[in-house]
């Protein structure tokens, strides 16, 4: 029974929300090429042959074709629609134009490790240590170091990721250089699993990571201060220290406890947030993942590039909050007794 | 008045407010610019501040200072209109999802919990990949208002929902008043504090994006603006070649907008927001 009511009350609007999501994202992606006032398939091509590159003409009706379809623009509207999403489902986002035939999926599988390794890591550091000290500077609401964290970060938080990337960049790499400004590995650097390798990985991803990693810290201390400073005004809280339990002891049983939840939802809410400052991040850095790809597809136009990377990331956020929803009742005693 | 006397004892409020002033009258100030921004080579290039020109001038041959003040209103332009549409969104759905309830509210509350779920910045990147010129101020800030209204939208729905439960609504629907009449009499001034707030922080976030995608090339790179003069900066290698001037008058003018609107957002929520209210009222006497 308990099992029965926890699949229809939470697991199920969960998973109905992740179809929605995708539904929404895959069609708007369908809609956009529609918008234009031009044929994008004549535009795709006018661009690839701009360039010079020669194709003869059964080549050519052969791209016109395969664009025609990926644009979702042959037979009715209706066919068009699903026949987009039968390419969904294999997973397969056509050729990519600049780098011709290799195809968009394995474009983007071979970068997706950078980005969500930089994400992963990134993401805990900032949470972990965003949930610290804004639970501590929330605890301690009224010394002066806590309010000087609150100045600090309400300074770094509003500033938008391109522009804070910038900022270092042009500290560390003009004025201070002492960490490579590009690249995710020094150039022509193999892929071994020796020491050597490792550093020099972690030296190319610091500057991306740190840049992340003050903006989310930020972001994350604010939440988190509001929220301790709420509940250590509750009565339970009181109450506690009224009985005289030991600080530490009321901090985390009854404290930290209470304050996680929102912060969970809140990380699987801000995923698609996060996940889009990684792919500026990316670019201000040339790192070889996601955004460092989008970047090159932006530069060569290379349209089917872009929207394969669009649909992949509705897709990719979709789940991974999924996830993170899934994982909840874990920490929530509500969910999982109710 | 009352209520801009009262916010600007709070200091983050004031020093928000300053800034902001003089971020508006220098988008004021474009409007006599002696020269005009569609034209390249009207000044000589890549010079240093000088009293001439104050900012000094870049490699298109512009008066950096009066690029600038161009760049400041074209901004906040496009903030207020993509502010101004997608604050009609929420409060359309905010208003009836909080008040219609039932499966009218699931509805609504899983559609906008999907836009806020999915990244904004892939489906603008190919927007802008195809439209790119096509691309008005005004028809990016409604593409921006098509994608910010999500979190707001929630914020009006439970004001709603808990104006809803309140006696006056009772007393107003047993006494016959139509529905609309009943939102707009009771409810609007309920919710107008909360538009406001959101609408400076939707503000802050289409300056960001504006920013990000004009950076990326990726918006109509004529009309000057924060985003296209970086876009500029960074693409004639001001900052290899050391015109630092050019490159820091849009960073530091975009860092000092969004450093006050979000001041802004965050005092004005504060002082809606009963709970802190009584808390800072509370730490006022405590220290007196």
């Amino acid at each position: 029974m308990l099992i029965l009511s926890f699949v229809k009350k939470y697991l199920l609007p969960r998973i109905i929300q992740y179809v929605i999501v995708i539904f929404i994202g895959t069609t708007v992606v369908f809609i956009i090429p529609r918008l234009m006032p031009v044929d994008p398939v004549q535009e795709m091509i006018n661009t690839i042959t701009q360039k010079g590159t020669y194709m003869d003409p059964s080549a050519v009706e052969k791209l016109r074709e395969s664009l025609k379809e990926l644009y979702g623009l042959k037979g009715s509207a209706l066919s068009q629609y699903f026949n987009f999403w039968g390419r969904l489902f294999k997973g397969d986002f056509g050729p990519s134009l600049s780098q011709f035939p290799t195809s968009v999926t394995h474009l983007i599988s071979v970068s997706l490790p950078w980005t969500v390794g930089l994400m992963l890591v990134t993401i805990l550091i900032s949470w972990i240590a965003g949930n610290i000290l804004g639970g501590l500077a929330g605890y301690f609401n009224h010394t002066r170091w806590a309010k000087a964290l609150e100045n600090i970060s309400m300074l770094i938080r509003p500033i938008p990721y391109y522009i804070f990337a910038l900022i270092l960049l042009l500290i560390f790499g003009y004025v201070i250089p002492i960490f490579p400004i590009s690249g995710g590995t020094t150039v022509g650097l193999r892929f071994t699993w020796s020491w050597d390798f490792i550093v020099d990985v972690v030296k190319h991803a610091f500057l991306p990571a740190l840049s992340m990693v003050i903006l989310g810290a930020a972001g994350w201390f604010q939440t988190m201060r509001l929220v301790v400073s709420n509940i250590v005004r509750e009565d339970h809280v009181l109450y506690a220290k009224a009985g005289g339990l030991s600080e530490i002891k009321i901090g985390f049983k009854y404290v930290i406890k209470n304050a996680m939840l929102p912060q969970i939802t809140g990380l699987a809410l801000s995923l698609g947030q996060i996940f889009s400052g990684a792919l500026i991040t990316e670019m201000v850095f040339s790192y070889p993942g996601i955004g460092g790809l989008l970047y090159n597809a932006i530069i060569s136009g290379d349209y089917n590039l872009i929207m394969g990377i669009t649909l992949f990331s509705i897709i990719g956020i979709a789940t991974a909050t999924l996830v993170i929803d899934l994982l909840y009742p874990l920490f929530d005693p509500r969910v999982r007794y109710r | 008045m009352t209520i801009l006397r009262e916010l600007l004892r709070d200091g983050r409020f004031k020093f928000a407010f300053i800034i902001l002033c003089v971020l508006v009258s220098l988008a004021i100030l474009s409007f006599f610019s002696p020269y005009d921004m569609s034209k390249w080579n009207v000044v000589p290039r890549d010079m240093p501040p000088s009293m001439e020109h104050i900012l000094g001038t870049n490699s298109k041959g512009q008066d950096v200072f009066w690029e600038m003040t161009f760049a400041i209103r074209n901004s906040l332009l496009l903030a207020v209109i993509a502010a101004a549409f997608s604050r009609i969104i929420a409060v359309i759905v905010g208003l009836v999802a909080g008040f219609k309830g039932g499966s009218t509210d699931r509805l609504l509350m899983s559609l906008n919990d999907s836009f806020i779920v999915i990244p904004v910045l892939p489906i603008l990147i190919l927007l802008g990949s195809i439209l790119k010129e096509r691309l008005s101020i005004f028809s990016l800030g409604l593409v921006l208002a098509l994608f910010g209204w999500a979190w707001d939208a929630r914020v009006i729905r439970s004001q709603i929902l808990s104006l809803r439960e309140r006696e006056f609504t009772y007393t107003a629907i047993l006494s016959g008043e139509k529905t609309l009449e009943l939102i707009r009499k009771e409810y609007i001034p309920f919710i107008i504090p909360i538009i406001f707030a959101t609408a400076i922080n939707n503000m802050f976030w289409a300056v960001g994006m504006e920013v990000t995608l004009a950076i990326l090339g990726l918006s109509n790179l004529t009309i000057p603006t924060l985003g296209t003069m970086l876009y500029w900066a960074i693409n004639y290698q001001a900052m290899l070649l050391g015109y630092w001037w050019w490159v820091a008058t849009p960073v530091i003018v975009s860092v000092f907008l969004f450093v006050a609107l979000y001041l802004l957002s965050v005092s004005i929520s504060e002082y809606l927001d009963p709970r802190t209210r009584i808390q800072r009222i509370g730490i006022s006497e405590g220290v007196k």
